[in-house]
C-alpha cells in the first residue's frame, strides 16, 4: 500500500513539474553559443566530432572537474570500504558459462574500449565512454576468476598517471602562451586518425583515469562480498 | 514514419514496465535488471533523437556499470547469493 502511495506521489510531482515546464518556452533557448560553436568548431579545433570539441576544448576545465568529481566518488569508496583482506578466502568461481564467455569476450571488450578511446576526436564517443568499456572487461574478468584480482596499487598508478597526463597537457598549453587546456597543434587534416592535435592526448588520458578507477572501485565490491 | 513511430511505441512500453518493474519487484537482482532495462531503452531514443555520444554513455553507465553496481551493493548487503557455491560442492 506505501508503494502504491510512493508511486502516487512520484506521478503529482511529475504533472507539477510538467505544468511549470509546460509555461516555459522550451525547444526555443535564448542562447546563440550553440550556433557559433556548430560554425566555428571544425576549423579553430580541428575534430570531426564536434562533441569533442566542446567537451575538450571549449569546455575542457568542466571535464577536468567532472574528473575530480569522480576521483573524489572512487577515493569515497575506497574509504569507506577500507583495505581489501587477503586472508579471508575470495567468492566462488564463476559458472562455466560465465568464464567461457569471458574468455571469448574479453579481447573483444577491451578492443572496443580502445577504438572508442582512439577514435573520440572522429566518431561519437571518447574517453569516459570508451574507459566504461574498459571497467566492464576488466570486471568481467574479475567475476569469473575472483582470485586473480587485478592489484589496486596498478590500478591506482594507472590512474594517477592518466590524471597527471591530462594536466601536464593542459600546462603545456601556458608554455606555448595560451590558456590553460587550450588545444594545440591542431592542423588541418579534419577527418584523420592523427588530427585534431592535443585532444586525443586528453581523451586517452581520461579514457584510462576513468577505466582504471571505475575498475579498482567495482572491485571492491566484490571484494567485500567475497567476505 | 509507421515503422519509427512503432518502435518509439515499443520502446515507450519496455521502459514503463522496466520502471513500473523496478518499483515492484520483491527481488533485489530483478529490480536492478530492471533498472537497466530502462536505461537500454532511453538509449535507444537517443539515437532516435540523434544524439549517439549520449547514447553510447547511457548505454555503458546507466545499462551496463550502473546495473552492475546495484547487483553487487545488493550482493554486499546479503539481499542474494550466487547459486555457485553449491553447484561446486556437489562436483
Amino acid at each position: 500500500m506505501k508503494r502504491y502511495g510512493t508511486l502516487i506521489f512520484a506521478s503529482g510531482l511529475a504533472f507539477l513539474l510538467f505544468v511549470m515546464f509546460a509555461a516555459l518556452p522550451l525547444g526555443a533557448p535564448p542562447m546563440t553559443v550553440g550556433h557559433a560553436i556548430l560554425d566555428q568548431a571544425a576549423s579553430q579545433v580541428g575534430a570531426a566530432n564536434i562533441v569533442t570539441s566542446v567537451v575538450l576544448a571549449y569546455r575542457g576545465i568542466d571535464t577536468l572537474g567532472e574528473l575530480s568529481i569522480l576521483f573524489a566518488a572512487a577515493s569515497a569508496v575506497g574509504l569507506i570500504m577500507g583495505h581489501a583482506r587477503h586472508d579471508k578466502p575470495a567468492g566462488a568461481p564463476g559458472g562455466f558459462i560465465l568464464r567461457a564467455g569471458v574468455d571469448l569476450l574479453y579481447p573483444l571488450i577491451l578492443m572496443v574500449g580502445f577504438y572508442i578511446i582512439l577514435h573520440g576526436h572522429l566518431t561519437p564517443g571518447g574517453g569516459f565512454q570508451g574507459g566504461v568499456a574498459l571497467a566492464a572487461a576488466i570486471i568481467l574478468a574479475v567475476l569469473a576468476r575472483p582470485g586473480d584480482l587485478p592489484s589496486h596499487a596498478a590500478l591506482s598508478w594507472v590512474e594517477g598517471l592518466a590524471g597527471a597526463g591530462f594536466i601536464a597537457t593542459g600546462l603545456a598549453a601556458l608554455a606555448y602562451g595560451h590558456a590553460f587546456l587550450t588545444p594545440l597543434l591542431t592542423g588541418e587534416r579534419l577527418g584523420a586518425l592523427v588530427s585534431a592535435g592535443t585532444l586525443p592526448v586528453l581523451y586517452i588520458a581520461v579514457g584510462l583515469k576513468v577505466g582504471a578507477e571505475l575498475a579498482s572501485l567495482l572491485s571492491r565490491f566484490t571484494e567485500e562480498a567475497a567476505q | 514514419m509507421d515503422w519509427l513511430d512503432l518502435i518509439v511505441v515499443v520502446l515507450v512500453a519496455l521502459i514503463l514496465t522496466g520502471a513500473m518493474a523496478t518499483l515492484l519487484l520483491e527481488n533485489m537482482l530483478g529490480a536492478a535488471v530492471a533498472s537497466a532495462l530502462v536505461s537500454l531503452g532511453v538509449s535507444v531514443f537517443f539515437v532516435l533523437l540523434r544524439a549517439p555520444d549520449v547514447a553510447l554513455t547511457e548505454a555503458a553507465v546507466g545499462a551496463g556499470l550502473g546495473g552492475l553496481l546495484l547487483a553487487l551493493a545488493a550482493k554486499r548487503l546479503g539481499l542474494w547469493r550466487i547459486e555457485v557455491q553449491q553447484e561446486e560442492k556437489q562436483s
